[in-house]
C-alpha cells in the first residue's frame, strides 16, 4: 500500500470491497432496468440499504474478540425467542408470517439466525475441550443449537432458510474437526432417507413440486413457469446480452420476480454471458477473500466464525444461481447484493461485517509489523 | 495449566490441520460449483441461444389478424344495403378464461348484460370449441369499452377491441334478401380451416346474399404485430399490415323501393316483388314480417328466436322464394294468351250461367256473367270462360305455356334455395298420384286452383313476361351486359289485347277498381287472385281465424301500354285480393311519384304504430318482458334454424296440395274485390 493513502483506509480489505461495491452498483443498474428504467422503487433503495448496512458492517468489524465471544449465546437466544414470537404472532394473527414489526422496521428473525447459528457454534466449539471433539458431547449440543431454529423456521414454513441454517451449521461442524466418519455416515443416511422420504412421506403434489425443476414443462403454469421463463431470459441474452434496458422478458413481465429472486435472469438477459461471468467472478473474489480470512485466522473461534459466514453467503449465491438456471427447485432465496430486499442485504452485510472483524483481528494479531513492512 | 496447554496445543494443531485440509476441500468444492454454474450459463446462453431467443421473441411478439372489412352490398344506384360501422366490441376466447364464473360476473356488471343474454352466453361457451371467439357485445359506447379494457389484467381470455360491425340501414326490410352475418360456428370452422374464422370480430355470412357472396365480400385480413406483456396487455405496435376490404356486391335491387314495399306490407304477412321490364332486374324482393339482421350479428338470442319462431306469420321465412300459394285467377291472363296462341279467337264468347257444365258436371262460377269473351273473362275474372276453353284446348298444352311464363321454374339466382311449386298436368298427376287427369282437374287448374302452386317470384316473372312478351330472366346481381330476352312468339296485337284487358281490371269495369294509380297518364294493368286455403265448410275465407282466410294475390305492370315495371304482391291469409292490390297500387305510385307514395305510407304507419323496425323493437321488448325466464336457453345454430324454416315452408306448401287433393270439386269464387263486388259475392256464396 502506498503511504499516500491514510492508514485507516489502507487497512481495509480492498480485495473484497472493490468487487463488492462493483457488484452492488451493477445490481443497482439491473434493478434500474427492472423498474422499467427508473431509479425508484428498486435501485435507489438498494443503494441506500447498502450504504446503511455497510455502516453496520463497519461497526461490527470494530468489535473485539471478547465481545464477540461474550455476545454469541445471548444473541442466539434472543433471536430464538424472536422466532418463537413470530410463531406466536402468526398463530394469534391467524396466518403464517415471517417477520416481526418493531415500529417502522420489519425484522425477519430467521435471516438474523443464519449468522447467529454460525456464531453460536463457533463459540460452542471454542469452549469444547479438544479431547471431546470425537465424543457425543461435540455433537449433541451443536445439534440442538442447529435443530431448534431449523424446526422453528420450517414451521413458518420456509424451507430455503431452514436449509441455509442447516448448511452453514453443518459446514461449521465439519470444519471444527468432528470425525470424518460421522459425516460420511450422515451423508449415507441422507442418501437412503431422502428417496424414502420422497416416495413415502411426500404427497404426490409435493413430489411434483420437488421434481418440477428437472422437467419444467410438466408444470408450465406453476413453478415450472418461473424456471422456463428464467431460462428463456438467460438463454435469449446470448453472449453479450440484449443491451441495457432492452430485456423483453423482464420488461414485459414474463419473468416472475425480476427484481428479487430472478434478478440474475434479468441481468443475464440484458448483459448476456459476459455479465454472468462478471457476477460469478465478483462473488468468487468475495468468497475467496472470506475463505482466506478464515484460513489465516489465529484461533479456532475466529476460524469457525469466519468459515460459517462464508458458508452462509455461499449457500445464498449457489442455490439462487442454480435455481434461476433450472438446476434446483424454486425456493425463494435471493441473490446477495443484487436482489432487491432488505433482509438478505442485512444478513449478507452482517456476514461481511463479521468477516471484516476477523480480518482485523488477524492483521492486529500479527502486530504492527505487517503494516510497516 | 501449562501442562494442559502443551497437551491442548498438540491436539489443537491436529484440529488446525484438519481445518486447513477441510476448508481447502470446501473451497475447491465451492470453486467447482462456480465453474459448474459458469458452464451451465454458457450452455444456456450460447449453445442454446437460438432456441431461447426464439422463445423470448414468441413471448414478446403477438401476431393478431385484423378482420377484413366486409365488402358492401349496394343497391342498383350504389346506395348501401349493408355497410360497415366502426364500433367497440368485446369477445371471449373460452379456453383462455381462467376463472370463467368470476370473469363473466365482472363482464355482466361492466356491460350491463341481462340474465337472458348471460344464459345464452354461458350456453355458447359450453358448446364452443374453446379456441373460437364468442361475441359478448358489440356496438358498445366508449365508456363501456374502456371499463373492460382497463380491467384487462384481471380478465384473461376477454378481448375488447375496436373494429367494424355490419350495419343494415333499412334493417328488417332487407332481412330475408340479404341475410345476416355472425361468428363462424365450430362446424363452419372445421369445414374451412381458415384462421380468419376464429379471429375475434370476424363474421361470416350466415344467410341470404351475405352467405352466397361470402368469398367475394370477405376481403383479405390485415395483420398486426404487437408487443404484449405476459398478461396480454399491448405495449406497442411493431408493424401493421392493413386489411383489404372485400369487394362490393351490387344488386339490381332498388333500395328505397325495397324499403318502401317492406314497410307498406305493414301488419300483413306477405311479399312484394317488382321487376324491371327492360332488363328483368329484380328491383324489390320484400318479404314481411321479417327480422332485423342488425340484431342477429351476435347470434340469434334465445328470446329473439323464441319470439320469431312462435309467430304464425313466420318472420324467418323468405316468402318471396319459399312461400308457395295457389296462384288463383292471377294466371288467367297467361292462360288467355295460351288460348290465343292455340288458335282461340278472343272474340269467341260463351255464356256464363253462374257456372258451366264441363263433361257431365256443372261447375260454379263466382258470379253470373252472361256473355263473356276473352277480355271480359279477364277483367271480370269469369271462371266459366276458363273452364270452357281450358277444356277445349287441353290443360297439358296450357301447362306448357305456364312453364314458359315462369311458373314451376327455378331461376338462376344467387340464393340458397327457391321453391319451384307446381304446374299440374296429366303427366305430373300420374307420376305423383298414379291417377288419370280428370276434367275437374282441368277446371281447377284453369283458374289457378287445385294443385297449382307458385311463388311470388314466379308470379312476378310471369307478369313481366306477359307485359313484354319476352322471356326475361330475373336478375339479382347488376351487370353491364344485358342478358338477351328472346321473344315468346306472341304477336304484338295479342299482347296489346291482354294488356288492355288487364288495364280494364283496374281502370275499367274490372275486379280491382281501387287499384287505380293516383297519377295522371300512368295506368296500371293487373290481375287479382284469391287462393282458398280451407274448404267452405270450415270458413268463408273472409273473416274468422286468420289461418283460414284466403290468400290475396295481385300481379301487375305499369304503365299498361308501355310497361316499365311488373310485379306481384301476395298477402297470406289476407282474406282475398283486396288485401293485395292496394299495396301494389302504392308501390307503383312510389315508383312514379315517390312523394305521393310516401305520404300514403306515412299515414298508414301512423295507424300501425311506426315503421316495421320500430314495431319489431317494441314487440321484442314486450315479448322479452312477458316471457322473461320461461324462454328455453337454446338458440339453435343458424343452419339448424334455416333447415327448420325451410321444412316448415315445405309442409305449408304440402298442406295446400293436400287441400286440393281432398277437395277436388270444391271450386269457389276465385277472387273478388270485396268492396265493389260484395253483393255479387254474397250471391255466389249463396249459390254454393
Amino acid at each position: 500500500m502506498s503511504s499516500i493513502i491514510p492508514t485507516p483506509i489502507a487497512r481495509q480489505p480492498w480485495s473484497m470491497l472493490i468487487p463488492l461495491i462493483l457488484l452492488t452498483c451493477f445490481g443497482s443498474a439491473v434493478l434500474y432496468s427492472a423498474a422499467g428504467g427508473n431509479l425508484s422503487p428498486f435501485a435507489d433503495t438498494h443503494l441506500l440499504r447498502f450504504a446503511i448496512f455497510m455502516v453496520v458492517a463497519l461497526v461490527i468489524s470494530t468489535f473485539s474478540r471478547d465481545f464477540a465471544k461474550f455476545a454469541a449465546y445471548p444473541a442466539y437466544v434472543v433471536i430464538l425467542i424472536m422466532l418463537v414470537a413470530v410463531e406466536a404472532a402468526g398463530a394469534i394473527g391467524g396466518g403464517s408470517q415471517r417477520w416481526l414489526e418493531v415500529g417502522p422496521i420489519r425484522i425477519q428473525p430467521s435471516e438474523l439466525m443464519k449468522p447467529a447459528v454460525a456464531l453460536a457454534l463457533a463459540r460452542f466449539y471454542d469452549t469444547l475441550p479438544t479431547g471431546m471433539f470425537s465424543s457425543w458431547r461435540a455433537l449433541l449440543p451443536a445439534g440442538v443449537i442447529i435443530t431448534m431454529p431449523v424446526l422453528l423456521v420450517l414451521m413458518q414454513p420456509d424451507l430455503g432458510t431452514a436449509l441455509a441454517i442447516l448448511f452453514s451449521g453443518a459446514v461449521v461442524m465439519f470444519l471444527a474437526g468432528l470425525p470424518m466418519s460421522w459425516f460420511l455416515a450422515a451423508g449415507a443416511a441422507a442418501a437412503v432417507a431422502v428417496p424414502l422420504a420422497y416416495n413415502f412421506a411426500l404427497k404426490p403434489y409435493q413430489q411434483r413440486r420437488v421434481t418440477t425443476f428437472m422437467d419444467p414443462e410438466s408444470d408450465p403454469l406453476g413453478s415450472g413457469y418461473h424456471i422456463t421463463q428464467s431460462k428463456i431470459a438467460i438463454g435469449s441474452g446470448g453472449f453479450a446480452g440484449k443491451g441495457f434496458n432492452e430485456g423483453s422478458q423482464s420488461h414485459l413481465q414474463y419473468l416472475p420476480e425480476p427484481h428479487t429472486d430472478f434478478v440474475f435472469a434479468t441481468m443475464a438477459e440484458e448483459w448476456g454471458f459476459l455479465g454472468g461471468l462478471f457476477v460469478l467472478v465478483a462473488f468468487g473474489l468475495i468468497l475467496h477473500w472470506g475463505l482466506s480470512v478464515a484460513r489465516n485466522a489465529q484461533n479456532r473461534f475466529d476460524r469457525l466464525l469466519a468459515a460459517g459466514m462464508v458458508a452462509t453467503m455461499f449457500f445464498y449465491i449457489a442455490i439462487n444461481l442454480m435455481m434461476v438456471m433450472g438446476m434446483a427447485p424454486v425456493v425463494g432465496i435471493p441473490l446477495p447484493f443484487m436482489s432487491h430486499g432488505g433482509s438478505s442485504m442485512m444478513t449478507n452485510m452482517m456476514c461481511l461485517g463479521a468477516l471484516m472483524m476477523v480480518y482485523r483481528w488477524n492483521t492486529q494479531g500479527r502486530g504492527g509489523g505487517l503494516v510497516q513492512s | 495449566m501449562p501442562l494442559g496447554l502443551t497437551k491442548k496445543i498438540l491436539n489443537e494443531s491436529v484440529l488446525t490441520d484438519s481445518f486447513d485440509r477441510r476448508s481447502f476441500v470446501l473451497g475447491v468444492g465451492g470453486l467447482s460449483v462456480g465453474m459448474l454454474l459458469a458452464g451451465r450459463m454458457g450452455f444456456i446462453a450460447i449453445a442454446e441461444n437460438d432456441k431461447y431467443a426464439t422463445e423470448s421473441e414468441s413471448n414478446r411478439v403477438n401476431l393478431t389478424l385484423i378482420p377484413p372489412r366486409r365488402g358492401w352490398i349496394l343497391d342498383r344506384n350504389g346506395a348501401p344495403l349493408a355497410s360497415n360501422q366502426a364500433d367497440f366490441r368485446v369477445d371471449i376466447i373460452p379456453e383462455r378464461l381462467q376463472d370463467s364464473e368470476r370473469e363473466l360476473e365482472t363482464l355482466a356488471k361492466l356491460l350491463n348484460l341481462d340474465d337472458a343474454k348471460m344464459r345464452d352466453l354461458r350456453k355458447r361457451i359450453d358448446e364452443s370449441a374453446g379456441y373460437a371467439p364468442i361475441e359478448v357485445a358489440s356496438g358498445l359506447d366508449y365508456d363501456a369499452f374502456a371499463s373492460v379494457s382497463i380491467r384487462l389484467p384481471e380478465l384473461p381470455g376477454i378481448v375488447p377491441q375496436r373494429g367494424f360491425s355490419r350495419y343494415y340501414p333499412t334493417g328488417p326490410s332487407v332481412g330475408h334478401l340479404i341475410g345476416y352475418v355472425g361468428a363462424a360456428s365450430r362446424e363452419e370452422f372445421e369445414e374451412d380451416r381458415n384462421p380468419l374464422l376464429i379471429t375475434p370480430g370476424y363474421k361470416i355470412g350466415k344467410d341470404g346474399l351475405e352467405k352466397q357472396f361470402e368469398q367475394t365480400l370477405r376481403g383479405k385480413p390485415g395483420a398486426r404485430r404487437v408487443e404484449v406483456t405476459a398478461s396480454g396487455r399491448i405495449v406497442r405496435d411493431l408493424s401493421t399490415r392493413p386489411d383489404v376490404q372485400g369487394n362490393a356486391v351490387q344488386l339490381t335491387i332498388d333500395g328505397p323501393l325495397q324499403d318502401y314495399a317492406a314497410r307498406r306490407l305493414g301488419l300483413e304477412s306477405g311479399s312484394v316483388v317488382v321487376m324491371d321490364c327492360a332488363s328483368g332486374d329484380l328491383l324489390c324482393m320484400a318479404s314481411m314480417p321479417s327480422f332485423d339482421p342488425n340484431s342477429f350479428s351476435d347470434g340469434i338470442g334465445s328470446v329473439e328466436y323464441a319470439m320469431l319462431s312462435e309467430n304464425d306469420r313466420v318472420p324467418l321465412r323468405n316468402k318471396v322464394l319459399k312461400g308457395l300459394y295457389p296462384p288463383g285467377s292471377t294466371v288467367k291472363p297467361m292462360h288467355a294468351m295460351a288460348f290465343m296462341h292455340e288458335g282461340i279467337d278472343p272474340n269467341e264468347s260463351i255464356i256464363c250461367g253462374g257456372g258451366r257444365r264441363i263433361g257431365n258436371r256443372f261447375f260454379n262460377c263466382w258470379s253470373n256473367h252472361g256473355r263473356v269473351d276473352m277480355a271480359k273473362g279477364i277483367y271480370q275474372s269469369c271462371d266459366s270462360y276458363f273452364y270452357h276453353f281450358a277444356q277445349k284446348v287441353g290443360f297439358d298444352k296450357v301447362a306448357a305455356y305456364a312453364r314458359q311464363f315462369g311458373l314451376g321454374q327455378e331461376f338462376d339466382l344467387p340464393v340458397a334455395s327457391q321453391f319451384y311449386g307446381t304446374v299440374p298436368d296429366s303427366a305430373w298427376k300420374l307420376k305423383k298420384y298414379d291417377q288419370q287427369w280428370q276434367p275437374y282437374d282441368t277446371v281447377n287448374a284453369s283458374i289457378g286452383q287445385g294443385y297449382y302452386l307458385a311463388s311470388p317470384l314466379q308470379l312476378a316473372v310471369m307478369a313481366t313476361r306477359i307485359a313484354t312478351g319476352r322471356h326475361f330472366e330475373p336478375a339479382l346481381i347488376k351487370t353491364d351486359k344485358q342478358k338477351p330476352a328472346p321473344s315468346l312468339d306472341f304477336k304484338s296485337d295479342e299482347i296489346a289485347y291482354i294488356r288492355q284487358a288487364m288495364s280494364d281490371v283496374v281502370n275499367g269495369p274490372g275486379t280491382a277498381g281501387r287499384a287505380r294509380l293516383p297519377i295522371e297518364n300512368v295506368l296500371m294493368a293487373g290481375k287479382t287472385g284469391t287462393a282458398q286455403v280451407v274448404s267452405l265448410s270450415v270458413s268463408n275465407g273472409k273473416t274468422g281465424p286468420w289461418k283460414y282466410r284466403d290468400h290475396g294475390l295481385f300481379v301487375f305492370f305499369a304503365p299498361f301500354d308501355n310497361p316499365r315495371y311488373a310485379g306481384a304482391v301476395v298477402i297470406e291469409h289476407g282474406g282475398g285480393s283486396g288485401a293485395a292490390y292496394p299495396i301494389a297500387r302504392d308501390v307503383m305510385t312510389f315508383m312514379f311519384d315517390p312523394q305521393k307514395g310516401m305520404d300514403a305510407l306515412l299515414a298508414y304507419e301512423k295507424e300501425w304504430g311506426g315503421t316495421a323496425q320500430q314495431r319489431l323493437q317494441r314487440r321484442y321488448a314486450e315479448y322479452a318482458r312477458a316471457a322473461g325466464e320461461t324462454i328455453p336457453a337454446s338458440p339453435p345454430l343458424d343452419r339448424e334454424i334455416q333447415a327448420r324454416v325451410d321444412a316448415e315452408a315445405r309442409i305449408e306448401a304440402q298442406r295446400s296440395e293436400e287441400f286440393a287433393r281432398n277437395n277436388p270439386r270444391r271450386v269457389r269464387r276465385p277472387d273478388v274485390d270485396t268492396s265493389v263486388n260484395a253483393q255479387a259475392q254474397n250471391s255466389a256464396d249463396d249459390a254454393q
